[in-house]
């Protein structure tokens, strides 16, 4: 019998890093394999799996479907573009500890209203709130640019300023940079969901009563995750920033937190890797059928009609199934 | 006075539109518990078709009276297409989770905003000689456009007909038992699935008469459903969900903040608007209009 658990335990660590490795080294070495336009898209959809992999600590773990997260993303990124315009700052760091910081206030504000609903009322109240935002953004353009945007420059890297090919810059540079704030976002929320906090809100997910009768706090634990689910989009936003170049309310329209929802919801909400993948098939999706037709959003849109219809696990969700259903057979 | 007048008319027509979209999202959620994410775009929908059908009748020279029968081409058009999306694809979906719901609603509405672009072009689309027909009449100094009177009317004479349908009529009660308690109903005998499709055709048809009737006095542009939606979803969050009562209030309270805050705080009137919604939120949870204890 203790064979067998020991067997179990170690397999999946193998299975992990079977497929975690190879994906390591792929993103590790993709500035070297692809063209830059290709490592670009890729930097897009791993800026856009930090802000899903946060959204998905409401959505998966604790049971809660935003339709807001656009404005932690949008905070993110209209912070890094005030911070650069009114106060000249250029290091990539400070302004992402000054888009943390916003993000943070504006989701613990905005967490703190939520977090007394759930179902579809809480989905309702983060979108009406984010749209706050969107319409602050809209409206005082003397301050945000309205619907121009403001421009977001290239920051500075750990001291490092810009190179003269600005191309260059962000398909390398830049990159590497995303990539190590990603590894370092994923690590957290591994962390996270699988500590007793990350499991006291699977519990509240499963039965809210069951959960407050063996004493957790359920409004607070709300809260928090509401908070870090803000926070790690909210970096994403400002990640986003300079790679795009402008700050504008798109981002922060409700419609945009509807493709972070899909994003996860395309890779597998029950999965922690599932809104990674979702979020980089998404960007791919999104380029590529942006720039095959001009009616994307109907392609899109059955890709999503489809997918709830068929795959409501989603890529991982459908891949953990399949496989299952496969080692049952042999 | 007449400004103040005017100020007032502005206010009930504005809440008279924001009442036939939020009632019909409301009328459905109230029945069938789905939050419609595309209902903006039925609404975008019946003003694109009425402009469209009034747009021909103009060019093929036709009176005004045709004209005006035109105006529910729209609104008849908004509930074919509520009928055909309830039939396949809502169906499948009462049994799951309504997070499922939601983004079946959303895909629907990326499809239908980028339908209604494939059909009639990226170019707004107006039926002004309705408008122009009607002239304006005199409100003291001032000149006011009758057609804004039609619609204030229509308004009126909708909320009117909804609650004598739902409080009056059988098929209203049969709609009000299947929203308390569906299984209870239909192990009563009522047709749950026919009832689940008339609400939702009903919503839809409401929404649809709110774009027909308000394109004359501003164009069909892309986007309006999506704007549309969300200002339903203050009305419907103001005065609950599900409560048709509460939808008309919340209009008259939106339609009221709006008309003030134009003229008085136009840079924060939208953010007002949200936050009364959340403060609404807080202090009654359900909105207004409804018990807490559903």
């Amino acid at each position: 019998m203790s064979g067998f658990a020991r067997v179990f335990q170690i397999r999946p660590l193998w299975r992990t890093l079977a497929w975690l490795v190879p994906v390591a080294a792929l993103l590790i070495a993709a500035p070297y394999l692809f063209d830059p336009f290709q490592t670009l898209t890729l930097t897009y959809g791993l800026i856009a799996a930090i802000g899903a992999l946060g959204f998905n600590l409401l959505l998966g773990y604790t049971g809660l479907l935003s339709f807001g997260h656009s404005a932690y993303f949008g905070a993110g990124t209209y912070t890094v573009a005030f911070l650069v315009k009114y106060l000249k700052i250029a290091s990539m760091e400070l302004l992402l500890a000054g888009s943390v910081l916003a993000s943070a206030i504006v989701s613990v504000l905005f967490g703190y209203v939520c977090v007394r609903y759930t179902r579809i009322f809480f989905g309702i109240l983060t979108l009406a709130l984010s749209q706050v935002l969107w319409s602050l953004a809209f409206k005082f353009f003397w301050v945000t640019g309205g619907t121009d945007g403001l421009r977001v420059p290239t920051p500075t890297l750990l001291g490092a300023g810009p190179t003269d090919d600005k191309m260059e810059f962000l398909a390398y540079h830049y990159y590497y940079y995303v990539l190590v704030v990603f590894a370092v976002c994923v690590l957290i929320m591994w962390v996270v969901v699988h500590s007793p906090f990350g499991k006291a809100l699977q519990a509240i997910r499963d039965n809210e009563t069951r959960a407050e009768f063996i004493g957790i706090r359920i409004r607070r634990y709300r809260l928090i995750a509401f908070v870090i689910s803000g926070v790690f989009t909210g970096l994403a936003g400002a990640l986003w920033g300079p790679l795009n170049g402008l700050a504008s309310p798109d981002i922060l329209v409700w419609t945009f937190s509807g493709e972070i929802v899909f994003m996860t919801v395309l890779g597998g909400f029950t999965t922690f890797v599932g809104p990674i993948v979702g979020a980089v098939a998404f960007t791919y999706l999104k380029t590529y059928a942006v720039g095959f037709t001009v009616y994307w959003q109907l392609l899109l849109g059955t890709v999503l009609l489809v997918l709830v219809l068929a795959l409501p696990t989603g890529i991982t969700g459908a891949i953990q199934d399949a496989t299952a259903r496969l080692r049952r057979s042999v | 006075v007449s400004v103040f007048a005017i100020h007032v008319f502005n206010a009930l027509l504005y809440s008279s539109v924001l009442f036939l979209i939020a009632g019909g999202l409301s009328l459905i959620y109230g029945v069938m518990r789905i939050v419609n994410l595309a209902h903006g775009n039925l609404y975008a929908l019946g003003a694109f078709v009425t402009a469209w059908a009034i747009g021909r009748a103009v060019d093929a020279g036709a009176p005004n009276v045709v004209l005006f029968a035109l105006l529910p081409a729209g609104a008849i058009a908004a509930a074919g297409a509520g009928a055909v999306i309830e039939r396949t694809l809502l169906r499948p979906f009462y049994k799951r989770p309504e997070e499922y719901q939601l983004l079946m609603t959303f895909g629907l509405l990326m499809i239908l905003e980028d339908l209604i672009r494939l059909v009639w072009g990226p170019n707004p689309l107006s039926a002004t000689n309705v408008y122009a027909a009607l002239g304006s009449i005199s409100i003291g100094d001032d000149r006011y456009p009758t057609y804004n009177l039609v619609i204030i009317a229509v308004g009126i004479v909708a909320a009117a007909f909804l609650w004598a349908f739902i409080y009056r009529t059988r098929f209203g009660v049969l709609l009000r038992a299947t929203s308390q308690d569906k299984r209870m109903a239909s192990a009563l005998g009522v047709n749950v699935n026919r009832i689940y499709l008339q609400a939702f055709t009903l919503g839809c048809f409401m929404a649809g008469i709110g774009g027909a009737i308000v394109v004359p006095s501003q164009s069909a542009v892309l986007g309006m459903g999506v704007d549309a939606l969300v200002l339903a979803f203050i009305v419907v969050v103001i005065g609950g969900l599900g409560s048709l009562e509460g939808a008309l209030a919340g209009a008259l309270i939106v339609g009221v903040v709006r008309e003030a805050g134009i003229s008085l705080f136009p840079e924060i009137e939208l953010a007002v608007l949200y936050l009364i919604a959340a403060m609404v939120l807080l202090a009654r949870p359900a909105g207004l209009f409804v018990r807490a204890s559903r």
